[in-house]
C-alpha cells in the first residue's frame, strides 16, 4: 500500500531542494521569472516581506486565487505562508494542495504561544529559527525543514548570518558535550532531549537547513552556503532589484557555484543596483520580525 | 572506482554517501571538465528544469551526452535522460506525474527476479508514458515502470538513495565494473571494485535480475 505524508516523504522533497535557490514572488509573472531563472520553488504571497515592513498592518495568508494562479504558470513547486499558530490558514493551504507550508514570523502571529500541530498534516512545513532550541522545538511540532531566520525584507545579511552562526555552533558545542550532560543541555535548549542526543552523535539536524532574511547579493547566497546552508530563500531581495531576472540568475548560479570565487566575481557584475534595504542594526525592538516564534 | 555524482543542485550528497558505503570514490560534477577519468555519473533526484538551465550553462548537457560510461538517474535525473532532454534512453517521461507533493508517497515495490521488495520513496516523481522496445524493465508499480534500463543507463522515478537499501546503486557499480571489463579486458579489477566495504560485508540480498 501506498503511505502518503510520511517524515521521509515530507523531508525528502526538502532533500530534493538543496543547492537551490526559494524565490518569493507575488504574481504568476514573477513566478514565471523565478522559473526561468532556475528557481527550485517559490514561495507566494501577497506582499514580499519588504513591502509588508513598509506597509505595516497584519500580515495573513495570500489569497488562495493568487496561489492557484501560480500553482498554474509555474511547474516547480510552489509554497505558501501561513501565520505562526495559524492552523486553519494551514487547512486552507492544504486544501489548495501547496508544496510546502511556511509557518512564518514574516507574517503577523496569530497565537503568542503555540505553533501549528504539523504532525496533523499530510503536506509538510518549514519553520524559521534564530537558535538550535528554537529549530528543535519546530522539529518536535512536526517541522519537515528549518530555515535559519534572518531579518527578512531589510537586505542585510547580518542577521542571517548571526543565526547561522548560532545554530551551526550550537550544534558543534553539542557534539563536545558527555551524554549525561545531554539531559541538563536538553533543558537549557527547552527541547526534547531525543532529538538533543541525535543532534549531538549525527552533527547536524534531521533535517534539511535552509537559510532567508535579508540575502540581496550572489555573495549573499554563497555566503551562506559557505556557512552551512543546505541552500537560500530569497525574499525582497529579487523582486526589489532593479533587475530582478538577471540577478535572479546569478543568485541561482553563485548557489551551485558557492565555492568558486571566479564565478561568483563574474555573476556579481553588471546586476544593476540591488534592493536599497534597511540597516537591521538601525530597526527598533518592536520591528523585528525574527524574534516572532516562541 | 571513480564515480561523479552530478551537483548543480538537488540531493546528490546522499548518492555520493551511498557510493561511498560500496566501496566507491564519488565526486561531485558542476563542470565539464570533471568528468573527464570517471567510470560512472549519477545524476541525482532535484528540480530537473534548474537542472537543466545549469547543465547547458557550462555545456554540461553536451559533456554528459558525451560521456561513455554507465550513468544512473534518479527522479529528476531520469527526466534529464529521456528523449526530450539529453536522449540517453529511449523512453518519455512527464513530470509530477502523480500530483504535488500531498500525493508524493512510499511503496514496496516489486523487482524483477527478486522476492524482497524495495521500499520506493516517489517525490513529486515522474511517470514514463513511453518505453521504448530495447528498454527492460526492471520494476513496476501497478503495472507502470519505475525502474528502467537501456544499454549502460538505469533509471529510476523514485529515491533510492533516501532508504538504506542499496541494491539499485550495487546494481549501478556493477553495470560500472562490467563496462570497465569490456572496455579494457587486459586490465585488472579496478581499482575499489571489489564492492566489498572494510572487507567485510553483509550476505548479498538477490541483486537486481537483469536480462542481459
Amino acid at each position: 500500500m501506498a503511505e502518503l505524508g510520511t517524515m521521509r516523504v515530507k523531508g525528502g522533497l526538502a532533500e530534493m531542494l538543496k543547492g537551490g535557490v526559494i524565490m518569493d514572488v507575488t504574481t504568476a509573472e514573477q513566478a514565471r521569472i523565478a522559473e526561468e531563472a532556475g528557481a527550485v520553488a517559490v514561495m507566494a504571497l501577497e506582499r514580499v516581506p519588504a513591502d509588508i515592513r513598509a506597509e505595516g498592518g497584519v500580515a495573513r495568508m495570500a489569497d488562495p486565487d493568487k496561489i492557484r494562479e501560480i500553482q498554474e504558470t509555474v511547474t516547480i513547486p510552489v509554497m505558501a505562508k501561513a501565520r505562526i499558530g495559524h492552523f486553519v490558514e494551514a487547512q486552507i493551504l492544504e486544501s489548495l494542495e501547496v508544496d510546502y507550508i511556511d509557518e512564518s514570523e514574516v507574517l503577523t502571529p496569530a497565537d503568542t504561544a503555540n505553533h501549528i500541530d504539523k504532525w496533523k498534516f499530510t503536506v509538510p512545513f518549514v519553520c524559521g529559527c534564530t537558535n538550535l532550541g528554537e529549530a528543535l522545538r519546530r522539529l518536535s511540532e512536526g517541522a519537515a525543514m528549518i530555515r535559519t531566520k534572518g531579518e527578512a525584507g531589510t537586505g542585510d545579511i547580518v542577521n542571517a548570518v548571526t543565526h547561522m552562526r548560532a545554530v551551526f555552533g550550537g550544534i558543534r558545542r553539542l557534539g563536545s558535550l558527555r551524554e549525561d550532560e545531554l539531559y541538563s543541555e536538553a533543558k537549557n535548549l527547552q527541547a526534547p532531549v531525543e532529538l538533543v542526543q541525535w543532534v549531538a552523535e549525527h552533527g547536524r539536524l534531521p533535517v534539511v537547513t535552509f537559510t532567508a532574511g535579508g540575502i540581496a547579493t550572489p555573495a549573499d547566497a554563497a555566503l551562506c552556503m559557505q556557512l552551512g546552508a543546505d541552500g537560500v530563500f530569497v525574499g525582497s531581495g529579487i523582486f526589489k532589484s532593479s533587475d530582478p531576472s538577471t540577478r535572479a540568475k546569478a543568485i541561482v548560479e553563485a548557489t551551485t557555484h558557492y565555492r568558486d570565487a571566479e564565478v561568483l566575481a563574474r555573476v556579481s557584475q553588471g546586476l544593476g543596483d540591488a534592493m536599497s534595504g534597511l540597516s537591521a542594526a538601525a530597526l527598533a525592538p518592536e520591528d523585528l520580525l525574527e524574534t516572532r516564534g516562541w | 572506482m571513480k564515480i561523479g555524482v552530478l551537483a548543480v543542485q538537488g540531493n546528490f550528497r546522499e548518492h555520493a554517501a551511498m557510493l561511498r558505503r560500496l566501496g566507491a570514490n564519488a565526486v561531485e560534477v558542476r563542470k565539464p571538465e570533471q568528468l573527464q577519468g570517471l567510470d560512472g555519473l549519477v545524476i541525482p533526484g532535484g528540480e530537473s528544469t534548474t537542472f537543466m538551465r545549469l547543465m547547458r550553462l557550462y555545456g554540461l548537457d553536451e559533456a554528459v551526452r558525451e560521456f561513455t560510461g554507465p550513468v544512473l538517474g534518479t527522479c529528476a535525473g531520469m527526466i534529464v535522460l529521456d528523449r526530450r532532454h539529453l536522449g540517453a534512453l529511449d523512453i518519455e517521461v512527464d513530470r509530477n506525474a502523480y500530483g504535488r507533493q500531498v500525493a508524493s508517497f512510499e511503496a514496496d515495490l516489486a523487482l524483477d527476479g527478486d522476492g524482497e521488495p524495495l521500499r520506493g520513496v516517489f517525490i513529486r516523481a515522474p511517470r514514463v508514458r513511453e518505453v521504448g522496445p530495447d528498454v527492460e524493465v526492471l520494476a513496476e508499480l501497478d503495472g507502470e515502470p519505475v525502474l528502467l534500463r537501456e544499454g549502460r543507463f538505469i533509471v529510476a522515478s523514485f529515491h533510492p538513495e533516501l532508504t538504506d537499501d542499496t541494491r539499485v546503486h550495487e546494481r549501478f557499480l556493477e553495470l560500472v565494473r562490467e563496462e570497465a571489463r569490456s572496455a579494457c579486458p587486459h586490465r585488472g579489477p579496478v581499482e575499489g571494485a571489489s564492492g566489498e566495504p572494510g572487507g567485510s560485508r553483509a550476505p548479498r540480498r538477490g541483486g537486481l535480475h537483469v536480462r542481459a
